[in-house]
């Protein structure tokens, strides 16, 4: 590895590649081109070797494949990654906003004493400096930023990049962990999959979704006579499913389901990131929200500035 | 089991957010405070915990935004202890780097507590300069374990902890402690308290005060300018009444074929 390589964290999830992974292959390639350097995926897991070829983005890739990295934990990927990254310095360390991301990228950072950029979502390089948009506050503030220390850790929002079309060298070595690799405080016991029986949102026409807009409980009854009167389901962002209103189930987003429905109507959803994600790619949007600023009017095909508890019950009498 | 739980405020994303004269911070006079969600779900998470196998639940925090409100509704709710660690900069809210080497400090610190667990939000929807639940894990040198729905308590000094992954997807992961775990949401969603329990509170509930020693602020990182999106013109938006409005979106679901 050179100082001008860009390091990209690849990710195996229910043994196939992140699309995350794809993405942040692109943006490397972007960056290798300002920087004159490789691109470098790291692959860690245990037979995880067969999904080498798919990063084929990258000029090397290394996969580090170990029966104590069979199921992620972060210690042991702290410990390789603080290795592998630390004796051969990369100028920027690319990884997803997910849930592996999100646990190792700022920890490595820390051991490395290198600068963490969080929720990021454009990145170029000029001259000795890495420019940095990054979008906080869901997606209502942005930050120019820059960095000018390497390695830079990233944590890349999903969808700031698009997958690279070009291939790289795409050089596979499977090297043996670079430390020693004990059972540590954190072990993977199993895997729970979503229970069977509840309606699967990928598969439907037609979704209503609800967000923290709907305030209480009692009026989820408004937006399932909405999906009703259009023989859709109901589906949420993430604030519905932590109180519980609806099953893990109907998520849509980074840690539920994507969807890509005929049609989805979005009821005061603000648009996180996190959500847009999930959704961005259905035919018809529709969105509902009291405030105009809301980033779900960014990816809507139409927007109602309005309080969902008065429009909804109005459209559901329309249709009717 | 003995619990920490780190609670912060973040803007309320509601109300209108403005940008300070510098033009690189959010300015804090104008925000309305709130708790961060996730903390919200960790202390939900520390106070289900204590029930089920006693033990105690400290809460800390940096005295930054209105905290003190969050701090008494804790109390509320039934946290046993609350340390609030002084902070002087009012415009500024402490770095994800600047506040786990303060609170680190404060954990480490605190007499009696003797925190086998310690919970926090796994995220800030403010968080810029890195993330501060993995950062105070590094801080505590203690193991780490973020993006989390529900802990159960285990045998033999060890939790089991639910992390989630896509596809609405769960790692079950058993976590020997000490630990920290960042949460993302607890067993339960955060418990409703009367306002007059917190009022209780505010009379009978005592601060410890924990002085840190004044931690790195430099995190490499160089805010330009913080601003508001352009607004997108994707959208195409309906006004008029009611009844304007959902009779022209049903007419765009009949031209898409959505309905007959």
């Amino acid at each position: 590895m050179s100082a001008q390589d860009i390091l990209v964290l690849a990710e195996v999830n229910q043994d196939a590649v992140a699309d995350i992974t794809f993405e942040l292959l692109g943006g490397a390639r972007q960056l290798a081109g300002a920087t004159g350097g490789q691109v470098v995926a790291v692959l860690l897991g245990h037979g995880v070797a067969k999904h080498a070829e798919t990063l084929s983005a990258a000029d090397r890739i290394i996969v580090i494949d170990q029966e104590q990295l069979a199921a992620f934990s972060p210690t042991p990927y702290l410990a390789v990654l603080e290795s592998l990254v630390g004796s051969e310095g990369p100028r920027v360390v690319l990884a997803g906003s997910t849930t592996i991301g999100l646990d190792v990228a700022p920890m490595l950072g820390a051991k490395l004493n290198a600068p963490v950029v969080n929720a990021c979502q454009q990145v170029a390089v000029e001259g000795d400096v890495l420019k940095i948009t990054a979008a906080i506050c869901g997606g209502k503030v942005l930050a120019d930023l820059e960095v000018s220390a390497s390695p830079a850790v990233l944590l890349m929002l999903p969808g700031s990049f698009r997958p690279s079309e070009d291939k790289g060298a795409a050089t596979v070595e499977t090297l043996p962990s670079p430390v020693e690799l004990q059972p540590g405080a954190v072990t993977f016991e199993k895997m729970i999959l979503p229970a069977a029986g509840d309606v699967d949102i990928t598969q439907q026409d037609v979704l209503v979704a609800v967000g923290r807009g709907i305030q209480q409980e009692d009026n989820m009854e408004v937006a399932e006579e909405l999906a009703e009167s259009l023989g859709g389901e109901l589906a949420a962002s993430r604030p519905i499913i932590d109180q519980g209103w609806l099953p893990t189930t109907r998520q849509v987003g980074k840690s539920g389901m994507v969807v890509k429905p005929k049609c989805f109507i979005a009821l005061g959803v603000s648009g996180a990131p996190e959500h847009v994600e999930g959704m961005k790619d259905s035919e018809l949007i529709i969105a509902v929200n009291t405030d105009p600023g809301a980033p779900i009017f960014d990816v809507a095909d139409y927007g109602v500035v309005a309080d969902l508890l008065d429009v909804v019950p109005a459209l559901t009498e329309a249709i009717k | 089991m003995n619990i920490a739980v780190v609670v912060r405020q973040v803007p309320d994303l509601v109300e209108p957010l403005e940008i300070d004269a510098s033009g690189t911070a959010l300015d804090m006079d104008e925000v309305e405070f709130l708790i961060n969600e996730t903390d919200d779900h960790a202390l939900e998470q520390a106070l289900l915990l204590k029930e089920s196998g006693g033990g105690s639940v400290t809460v800390v925090a940096i005295d930054f935004g209105e905290v003190d409100d969050v701090l008494y509704t804790a109390a509320a709710k039934g946290a046993d202890r609350i340390v609030k660690i002084p902070y002087d900069d009012e415009d500024c809210p402490p770095r994800p780097t600047e506040a786990a080497a303060m609170i680190a400090e404060a954990v480490k610190d605190i007499k009696d507590i003797d925190a086998e667990l310690v919970l926090v939000g796994s995220s800030a929807h403010d968080e810029l300069e890195g993330v501060l639940a993995p950062l105070l894990a590094i801080k505590l040198e203690l193991p780490y374990l973020g993006v989390i729905r529900g802990v159960k308590p285990g045998e033999g000094g060890q939790v089991t902890a639910f992390k989630e992954f896509p596809g609405a997807a769960m790692a079950q992961m058993n976590v020997k402690l000490p630990a920290v775990l960042g949460i993302l949401a607890a067993d339960q969603p955060p418990r409703y308290v009367p306002v007059s329990r917190i009022r209780a509170a505010m009379k009978s509930t005592e601060f410890e005060e924990k002085e840190t020693a004044a931690a790195e602020t430099e995190t490499g990182v160089t805010v330009l300018r913080m601003y508001h999106p352009e607004p997108s013109e994707r959208a195409e938006m309906l006004t008029g009444s009611e009844d304007d409005v959902a009779a022209r979106l049903a007419e765009i679901l009949k031209e898409k074929g959505v309905i007959q």
